[in-house]
């Protein structure tokens, strides 16, 4: 694997990226070329625009979501650890690791891929997802399909069901409740290839 | 002219075997019918002819006229009532499959026939099997195949059919071979190299109808389910393909074959599997554009599914291309959109028939490998081949099934486990399509034909039988994650699509191709073009989620309906929610509720807040409502309830004391009204809370039981709670819905807590019990309700069980006889009583002990229930005071007498009577 470790070196703090997200060499390189790709101006980091670029993201209903979940911290900008990082949200879970004490959580942990979801929803990350952004989120994915009535009955039932508190708010605790019979694993994970 | 007039119908259809064979086209011939009649007027010419030779008779046997489609009747007859019997014995059938039961009745019909006939005249006909009973399984598998997961595992269940296939069929071949030139074959087996690997290949690949069969009885995962059932029907292609070649090559010879012929093969194999997938979405696509079409013809949209994809399986049977693969993706192919067309009714019917049919031809099929099995002059048994084949191709297929898994967990995001593998390579049943084909051979060029019709059969028959049987305890041994049969809620469905749109796009972020892209991909084409293709406009515009909540909406006022009993209760039910849902918009949800526990909440607070005008609304309006109220988490109402429970004051304790006593009335009046079944199902349950051992309880029928236990006893704390702590009237209504919906089933396990909560409501003090009014008119939201009698209607409504019917008619009629001021206490004395008379006497007699305590754990069974509920009453005793320090004495204390509240009375006397009582113990508990 000469051309690998080659690349690896190019990758700064490539073994605590690896230490910290659980991705392998091969990953990493991977995902160092997608990301000098997408990295198009040579700037060393990216930019919402970069993403707005990538052709089959645009039909993505929620892309704006998604970009946004990038760029959490309000820069503008995303350096190659930061992006590996939200990527490695969706690593499957590996259950042959070795669960070491000392580290907390890992990003790919259930909760983390669940928080990762809760904040497309949570746009104003008052850690909780108003009916407001609810039906943002639900005019995106059904478009035109169903009308502004339907899309608030359906907002306010899907409340309803979560909503544990009486708040009409979901807040990441009920989010996952709710969601606590659904394989996250499965569901929220990737299979990177190598 | 025969004893056995059933032995002798068969004997006549089967020895006319063109008879046979034709069969079952009238069986399938949903679609044909002029088919069908062609037929038996042609029997009737044959028939007729020699029938009419004397004079006129005034009654004649007409039996070759009938022939046929009568035989056909009475097999199906049969076939079906052992099916009822089967299912007879519960303990019975849970052990056995019921693909063993059917089997074994073949074996005895074949046994009967066989005696009356001396020989066996009839045998799994392929002709019958694969044009008629195969189709109408595989139409059905097909068509209800969850697409998602099987295109989700698509990659696994491809391995698994064609590598896996493969690798068992020249493996058991060659090993065949091998075993019969070492001398473990007997000598009289006379088979070469070919005819060896012909026989693996028809008796390596697993059996779709056995699968299914045995595996929706196992109950296990969707995934692995899918999986081996998928493979089962995708190894049909590799079959029939391996199974013509090696027909051809036995044919010439095996020293004719060249080297070309091979790639033949494998080139036959690509145009049979991709030919029959290409037949199938073909005809799913004209039959998903004709159903866009059939918005003014409604009756035969049905038709037009059951035609068009048994058309599929024919025209590729035509060509000679796997039918099975094109039935199956015809009907995966199709289901999207043509669910989304026909109409609801159309739906039901389409389902309800291809199970029908599917069923009646599975038991079809499982019963005439029994009678084939009978028929010695068809078979030679061989020990040795048996024997060797038999543990071939056990030990292959787990050998294939760990060497694909090995393989195929390097690239699954869900790696399949130990335990999968060993379900896997243990459920590789063979079936009918084996012995189909076995018995297909031309004896001619087979020599060895019979051994292996022997051995087919056996082999058939120990995987169906033994494996099947073991199944399911191994299974349960290896505590193999168990399917569930939960519906998803609405908000796992909007959160599950919000992920599929995440990982499509982390994927493209990310620069791979994998599976979630292709099936953005797949989507974005689906819904630009064939949608649109293939959609009616006005379905096109409806969103699937939309449709989604919309299916979870009926669904759960399906739940609430059947649980309580009447639609025009739920619907009266939900109306009170809905005015409090505008104010509240986090209403509980029922089905929730009922599925989760049973819920605390009380029906009669709503009661009391109904508004008259309110009932008048529209059923349809007031469905939708209840639907949108639906679903509520109940652990909000819990900790509420403990909440609340836990602060009330002295001043409260005192008016909890009114209730109290207002239960303990109602309870004795439900006494007077307790009727015996209601009992008995209510006392099984509770047993089944205080003793885990009772599970039974579960199987009983929920529809008036649970319900209706509760309200009279939640009222009380409900509105103790009320006035205590909250004033808000929303809440109570949700409460009320709740507590219609609940489900009896669930809640057992909560019981126990619940007990000593609603010990302490029940037990009154011995004073004498105030008004129940007072406490209720204090009630802030009751303010707006002036009528009693009104609410009393509505309640009356949702809980009166059909016994009481005629009472509650009374009980109406009087209560408007007597024009109803305004809740005052006093004044619904009189009225109170003047129901109860009423009512009294359709009422059944009341249980002869007084049950002062509800709390009726112990009574199981019958004989016991009244005991039982004595005892109860005194084993709760002693939990009171654990829990609740200052709580009177138990029910039990109070005075049987028939002293009661007038709002508890009239509440009761609506309410169903048994139920009434149970109530109590719950509803504290549970809140």
């Amino acid at each position: 694997m000469g051309s690998t470790s080659s690349t690896l070196a190019k990758i700064p703090n490539a073994e605590d990226l690896m230490q910290e997200t659980g991705f392998t060499p091969a990953h990493l390189v991977r995902l160092y070329d997608r990301f000098k790709v997408l990295d198009k101006d040579k700037k060393g980091f990216l930019t919402p625009q970069d993403f707005v670029a990538i052709k089959e993201l645009a039909m993505n209903p929620i892309c704006d979501r998604i970009i946004g979940a990038f760029f959490t911290s309000g820069g503008e900008t995303l350096d190659f650890p930061s992006f590996v990082r939200i990527l490695a949200h969706f690593r499957p879970i590996d259950k042959n690791r070795p669960k070491e004490p000392t580290s907390p959580d890992p990003i790919n942990s259930r909760s983390n891929k669940l928080k990762f979801a809760f904040q497309l929803y949570d746009q104003d990350k008052d850690g909780k997802i108003s009916r407001h952004e609810l039906l943002q989120v639900l005019r995106a994915m059904l478009e035109k399909q169903v009308t502004e009535e339907q899309l608030e009955s359906i907002a306010d039932r899907t409340i309803q069901e979560a909503d544990l508190d009486r708040d009409d708010a979901i807040s990441f605790e009920e989010f996952r409740k709710s969601l606590e019979k659904v394989n996250i694993d499965h569901k929220m994970s990737i299979r990177f290839l190598r | 002219e025969r004893t056995l007039p059933v032995v002798d119908l068969a004997a006549r259809l089967f020895s006319l075997s063109s008879a046979a064979r034709q069969a079952p086209a009238d069986l399938s011939a949903t679609g044909q019918p002029g088919h069908a009649l062609a037929r038996s007027a042609e029997d009737h010419e044959d028939g007729g002819a020699s029938h009419h030779g004397g004079g006129y008779k005034i009654v004649q046997w007409e039996w070759s006229y009938v022939q046929t489609p009568y035989i056909i009747a009475i097999w199906l007859l049969v076939a079906s009532v052992a099916k009822i019997l089967f299912h007879f014995s519960q303990r019975f059938t849970t052990v056995v499959p019921e693909s063993c039961v059917l089997i074994l009745l073949g074996l005895v019909l074949g046994a009967v026939v066989l005696i009356a006939n001396k020989k066996q005249l009839y045998q799994l006909d392929p002709g019958l099997f694969f044009l008629f009973l195969l189709p109408t399984i595989v139409g059905d598998a097909g068509y209800f195949m969850p697409s998602r997961l099987f295109f989700d595992n698509l990659g696994a269940i491809l391995m698994y059919a064609v590598v896996g296939t493969l690798w068992n069929a020249f493996c058991t071949g060659f090993c065949l071979y091998g075993v019969k030139l070492a001398g473990v074959i007997d000598d009289k087996v006379q088979a070469g190299l070919m005819e060896f690997l012909l026989f693996g290949a028809l008796i390596s690949a697993v059996d779709p109808v056995a699968v299914l069969a045995v595996f929706e009885e196992v109950h296990v995962n969707e995934m692995l389910f899918i999986i081996v059932f998928g493979e089962s029907l995708l190894n049909d292609a590799v079959t029939v393909v391996l199974y013509k070649v090696y027909i051809s090559f036995v044919e010439v010879g095996p020293g004719n074959v060249q080297t070309a012929d091979y790639f033949k093969g494998v080139a036959s194999f690509l145009v049979v599997s991709i030919g029959g997938t290409m037949v199938g979405l073909i005809f799913a696509v004209i039959l998903a554009f004709i159903t866009r079409f059939t918005k003014k013809v409604r009756i035969i949209e049905p038709l037009f599914i059951f035609l068009l994809v048994y058309l599929a399986y024919l025209t590729a049977e035509l060509f000679s291309l796997s039918a099975i693969l094109s039935m199956t993706f015809c009907g995966i192919g199709c289901n999207k959109y043509v669910e989304a067309n026909i109409s609801q009714k159309s739906r039901t019917t389409v389902k309800y028939t291809m199970k029908t049919l599917a069923s009646i031809a599975e038991t079809i099929i499982f019963i005439f490998l029994g009678i084939s099995a009978v028929d010695k002059s068809k078979w030679a048994w061989d020990t040795g081949l048996i024997a060797c084949t038999l543990i071939f191709i056990f030990v292959f297929r787990a050998m294939g099934v760990v060497g694909q898994t090995w393989i195929l967990n390097k690239f699954r995001l869900v790696p399949l486990e130990k335990i999968d593998q060993v379900v896997m390579s243990y459920g590789g049943l063979r079936g009918a399509v084996a012995f189909a084909l076995v018995v297909l051979l031309d004896g001619e060029q087979v020599k060895a034909k019979d051994y292996f019709v022997a051995t087919t059969i056996v082999v058939v028959f120990f995987t169906v039988m033994f494996q099947g049987l073991t199944i399911k305890p191994l299974v349960k041994w290896l505590k193999v994650p168990r399917s569930t049969n939960r519906k998803p809620t609405i908000n796992e469905e909007i959160h599950e699509r919000a992920f599929d749109h995440i990982l499509a796009a982390i994927e493209d972020i990310a620069g791979l191709n994998g599976y979630h892209h292709w099936r953005d991909k797949w989507e974005q084409f689906d819904k630009n073009y064939l949608s649109k293709l293939l959609l009616r406009k006005s379905v096109y515009h409806k969103s699937e989620l939309w449709e989604a909540y919309q299916k979870i909406n009926i669904r759960d006022a399906i739940s609430v309906i059947d649980q309580g009993g009447n639609i025009l209760t739920s619907a009266r039910l939900s109306l009170p929610s809905m005015a409090s849902r505008t104010s509240f918009p986090e209403v509980t949800n029922v089905t929730n509720y009922l599925r989760e526990n049973g819920s605390g909440v009380c029906l009669d607070l709503q009661v009391i807040d109904t508004n008259p005008g309110a009932k008048v609304e529209e059923e349809t309006e007031t469905h939708h409502v209840l639907a949108g109220n639906l679903y509520k988490p109940r652990r909000r109402y819990q900790s509420h309830y403990s909440r609340h429970f836990m602060t009330v004051g002295d001043q409260e304790r005192q008016e909890r004391e009114v209730f109290q006593r207002n239960m303990r009335n109602r309870l004795e009046s439900f006494k007077s009204t307790h009727y015996k079944r209601h009992k008995k199902d209510r006392s099984q349950k509770k047993r089944k809370g205080s003793d885990a051992k009772e599970q039974d309880a579960n199987d009983k029928p929920r529809r008036n039981v649970s319900w209706q236990d509760k309200d009279p006893i939640i009222v009380p704390l409900e509105s103790e709670e009320n006035k205590g702590e909250r004033s808000e009237p929303d809440k109570d209504e949700d409460v009320g819905i709740t507590f219609v919906a609940r489900k009896g089933s669930e809640t057992p396990k909560e019981r126990p807590k619940s007990v000593p909560a609603a010990l302490e409501v029940c037990q009154s003090p011995s004073v004498a019990p105030p008004s129940p009014t007072c406490g209720e008119k204090n009630l802030p939201w009751k303010g707006g309700i002036g009528t009693l009698p009104p609410c009393v209607s509505v309640e009356a409504t949702k809980i009166i069980p059909i016994d009481l019917q005629q009472a509650w008619n009374q009980s109406i009629s009087s209560l408007e006889s007597l024009a109803s001021p305004p809740v005052p206490q006093e004044p619904q004395h009189p009225r109170v009583s003047a129901l109860y008379r009423l009512s009294g006497p359709p009422r059944p007699p009341p249980p002869p002990p007084p049950v002062p305590g509800q709390f009726q754990f112990p009574g199981g069974k019958e004989e016991e229930e009244e005991s039982a509920l004595s005892q109860q009453q005194q084993e709760m005793q002693p939990l009171m005071p654990s829990l609740r320090p200052p709580p009177p004495p138990p029910s039990g204390a109070v005075p049987p007498g028939r002293r009661r509240n007038p709002c508890v009375y009239l509440r009761s006397l609506v309410t169903t009577p048994p139920s009434g009582s149970e109530p109590h113990s719950r509803g504290p508990t549970q809140l």
